[in-house]
């Protein structure tokens, strides 16, 4: 019984190993460096996609929302390596996206930091954090896990609230002193330099999760979720494995909590609460767990989902239905939260998973 | 003869892989039949299978009921007793609580147990973690056969036991084979000679003999050839 | 030495609401293995449940009476939400426990979102029966009467739930069912019908638990539920993952550290220091919490 609590995803969700019919190295690497440059490109592009964007794709609004999509596809990327990647279900990966955040807007903001430094100590602070909370947690298994993960995320929101000594700025948030930040990613007209920064951060974290998914240590964390017994037996040390994934995922975690300060201008509690650390995992769930491109996709959807779902719902779009059905479906978390169950269902290899099997039936009727 | 157990390519597979391959075998309505086979062929999974703890397809008939669509509860108070491999008995509830989750009126009381088990008729209320494993044994069996039943599942009843305990266990099944069909999975050979009628062989997920138990166990070289152990040797050990 | 009686009463009082939100939690973890996440969800239902009704019923009828009618209503509600939510979301995941938690993390998400679609974010007051506002003077401390109501209702409840486990057939299967679910089926009970009920009798426990915080709090609102389940979470994992009177001391522990720091150290330190106790435990005897099924 133990066995199923340890595999969040079916086998199938897993990556296709190489087959024989491998593309040239070239061609494998053609979709995502096009697609790299594309989105790199955006910026330039002055078209209106209305109903999709709020004006033109390159106007200051669609490249904030742009941007924080992108942090979110981070965030997923980086609570995959934990989750997807290594099976651990932790509900406290709020908590290092949030000290990320909050470190680097603290040393900025009340400690009077340089930037680089304030960039140092969130980085680092967010480790350390991770090599304590994980190497505790991770003396149970399980369920267990799950329940004591959140009880830390929490105990970062509560502290978050009570604003210990004006830090934090409480339930306000806390913004990031503009004079300490380099000029080209403050301001309306600068979107666009915070959308290439989010960008950026996308990338090196994409990078970074496929080397570490190629490395022997990314061998043993898929060892690990797929039967911990069978990871003891090569050799590793299935707690070492998992504290990694932890570190690593964590790390690239408050690397995302810094680029989201920057883009936003600051921190906020939204980023510690319980709510986000389930969105994390919805956001995984949804794309596809144990993916690259799933996590993306899923943390890119939702956020551009929750931000757009309200829009509509200012909108008038639900104005025709019965008042209590409009104000319940006015709230983006009710259309995401069932829309997830529905995907927990009927598709668990997530979106992309189902993309997948549906291009392939294309291909191969 | 007609038969009580009767299973018709049977496949089992657990994730990747597939460790019932089609088998089919035939369990007479009376005495006791021998599923042997060398370890980690499938003969727990054919056991589990028929009680639908498997993930199972081919057809499995229980006298003229088809089952293999059905779940555990039903085919078990349908008339199918489980006495599982490891006993796995309740170790937090009393002797008498896990007989009274079979039959929640007599429980230790009912007259079947004071005949075959007056030992755990005197341990009623000791928790039946404390046990020892043949005390446990008992329990298994005995909650088992407080209801009636047309076959009874035997998985390993002997395994860890002392001599004694083995001697006692085999005389229970003896007495029950008199009323009750068994289906009986076991390593000991001479307990198998003594007690079984009719034997099926299983190897790599699929039946290789079927016949009479004496023939099987007094033939050295087919009992080395289908389950890889002597008779000598293991009258040795 | 009167302040000190008044923070272990009301420590008390918080750790009796802490062991009703937990007590069907761990019920449901115990048996079933799931850890259920629309927990906070069936807390909030029972309290709006019972805010609708003490509202509908006229404002001449005693507040004391409206709440008892509120409770019954709850109750009510709570249980069917359970069974539905078990008959229709679980039970078709069964053994698929990642699966099982991910619904349950979805559901809480989508109801605390349609509970503020239709009833908005802002709490609304509840009215509280005047013999629960009273207080009662014991060795010189002013103590609060309701805390003894919840502490009441909570030894109850577990007075009620051990009996249960101990003397009926329900107990005797949930207790086997703990221990080996597999077994239970193997021996022709239906397991599963088990399940739906202990998923409904923790959507009542849980409703009354939403209602009694509620009645706490002073106010109903969507994220109560929420916030109750965390503390609800901590109390389990303490307690030892499905125990029902390691719940229940941890509970009463865990409200008793919660009042004593937020009293001696600083407010807002008790929080902290739940979190702090749930770490110490894990450190100091982690093989002890790792349940049935963990």
């Amino acid at each position: 019984m133990t066995a199923d609590v340890a595999t969040p995803t079916r086998p199938d969700a897993v990556e296709p190993e190489p087959g024989p019919r491998r593309r040239p190295p070239w061609l494998r690497h053609l979709p995502p460096v096009v697609l790299l440059l594309v989105l790199a490109w955006l910026p330039y592009v002055p078209v209106e996609l209305p109903g999709l964007l709020p004006g033109r794709v390159n106007g200051p609004g669609s490249m904030q929302l742009l941007a924080t999509c992108l942090v979110f596809a981070g965030f997923a990327l980086s609570y995959d390596v934990i989750f997807g990647r290594t099976g651990l279900l932790s509900f406290g990966h709020a908590l290092f996206v949030a000290s990320g955040s909050y470190l680097l807007t603290i040393s900025v903001s009340s400690w009077s930091m340089p930037l680089p430094l304030a960039l140092l100590v969130a980085l680092g602070g967010t480790t350390l954090l991770a090599v304590v909370v994980g190497g505790i947690a991770l003396r149970v298994g399980g369920i267990a896990f799950a329940m004591v993960t959140l009880a830390f995320a929490q105990a970062a929101s509560i502290i978050v609230l009570r604003d210990p000594g004006g830090v934090t700025g409480g339930e306000e948030g806390k913004a990031l002193a503009r004079d300490a930040v380099p000029s080209i990613l403050v301001g309306v007209s600068n979107a666009p330099y915070r959308y290439w920064l989010a960008l950026g951060f996308v990338v090196v974290a994409f990078l970074l999760v496929q080397a570490l998914v190629a490395s022997r240590a990314g061998h043993a964390m898929a060892a690990v979720r797929e039967n911990e017994g069978r990871a003891a037996v090569l050799g590793f040390t299935t707690y070492r494995v998992k504290l990694l994934a932890i570190v690593v995922g964590a790390f690239l975690g408050g690397l995302g909590g810094v680029v989201h300060a920057l883009v936003l201008g600051g921190s906020s509690p939204h980023l510690t609460s319980a709510e986000f650390t389930l969105a994390l995992l919805v956001m995984v769930v949804l794309g596809g767990a144990g993916s690259r491109w799933g996590a993306l996709v899923g943390g890119f959807l939702y956020h551009y989902a929750d931000a757009r779902l309200v829009e509509a719902s200012g909108s008038g779009v639900f104005d025709v239905l019965p008042d209590v059905l409009a104000d319940v479906l006015g709230e983006p978390l009710f259309i995401l939260g069932t829309f997830f169950v529905v995907v927990v269902y009927f598709a668990p290899t997530g979106l992309t998973g189902l993309g997948g099997r549906l291009v392939r039936k294309a291909v191969r009727p | 003869m007609t038969s009580v157990l009767t299973l018709e390519d049977v496949h089992v597979r657990y994730g990747g892989s597939h460790v019932l391959q089609g088998v089919s075998f035939e369990v007479p309505d009376t005495g006791v039949t021998a599923l042997l086979g060398r370890n980690g062929v499938g003969k727990t999974t054919t056991l589990k299978a028929v009680l639908g703890l498997a993930p199972r397809t081919g057809t499995i008939r229980v006298r003229d009921r088809e089952v293999q669509g059905e779940r555990t509860h039903r085919i078990v108070a349908g008339g199918v007793g489980y006495v599982p491999e490891d006993r796995e008995v309740f170790g937090g509830l009393t002797v008498d609580e896990n007989l009274r989750l079979v039959d929640q009126a007599s429980g230790v009381d009912a007259p079947i147990v004071g005949e075959l088990f007056p030992d755990l008729v005197a341990r009623r209320h000791q928790r039946a973690g404390t046990l020892s494993g043949g005390q446990q044994q008992m329990v298994s069996l005995a909650r088992v056969l407080l209801r009636d039943n047309d076959l009874l599942l035997v998985d390993e009843p002997t395994k860890g036991l002392a001599p004694k305990l083995v001697t006692e266990v085999a005389d229970v099944l003896a007495r029950v084979a008199t009323t009750t069909p068994i289906l009986l999975v076991e390593q000991n050979l001479p307990l198998v000679r003594r007690i079984a009628d009719t034997v099926v062989v299983l190897d790599a997920g699929t039946v290789v003999h079927r016949g009479d138990a004496a023939a099987l166990v007094e033939d050295p070289e087919l009992t080395t050839e289908l389950l890889g152990v002597s008779m000598r040797a293991k009258g040795a050990a | 030495m009167s302040d000190l009686l008044l923070i272990l009463v009301t420590g008390l009082g918080l750790g009796a609401l802490y062991f009703l939100a937990a007590s069907g939690l761990s019920l449901i973890y115990g048996l079933m293995g799931v850890l259920n996440f629309a927990h906070g969800s069936f807390m909030t239902a029972g309290a709006y449940a019972a805010w609708v009704t003490m509202d509908a019923m006229p404002s001449s009828t005693a507040v004391g009476l409206r709440l008892l009618v509120a409770v019954l209503v709850a109750l009510v509600v709570g249980t069917l939400v359970g069974v539905v939510v078990e008959v229709v979301l679980i039970r078709p995941l069964y053994r698929h426990h990642i699966q099982q938690v991910l619904v349950t993390v979805g559901l809480s998400l989508a109801s605390v979102a349609a509970v503020q679609g239709v009833f908005g974010s802002d709490p609304y007051p509840v009215a509280k029966p005047s013999f629960m506002r009273g207080t009662v003077d014991v060795l010189g401390a002013r103590l609060p009467v309701d805390r003894f109501v919840y502490l009441a209702v909570a030894l109850l409840l577990l007075g009620g739930l051990l009996a249960l486990l101990r003397y009926t057939r329900l107990g005797l299967v949930i207790r086997a069912g703990v221990e080996n679910r597999t077994m239970v089926e193997a021996l022709g009970i239906d397991v599963q019908r088990t399940f739906t009920i202990v998923f409904g009798l923790g959507g009542a426990v849980a409703a009354l638990a939403g209602v009694l915080f509620s009645q706490y709090a002073g106010t109903v609102s969507p994220l109560q539920g929420g916030s109750l389940l965390i503390y609800a979470f901590i109390v389990v994992v303490i307690g030892g993952m499905g125990s029902l009177t390691g719940t229940a001391v941890a509970a009463f522990a865990v409200g008793l550290v919660q009042q004593l720091a937020n009293y001696y150290a600083a407010s807002g330190i008790g929080d902290l220091s739940v979190v702090l106790l749930l770490a110490l435990v894990l450190l100091l005897r982690p093989s002890s919490l790792q349940g049935a099924h963990a």
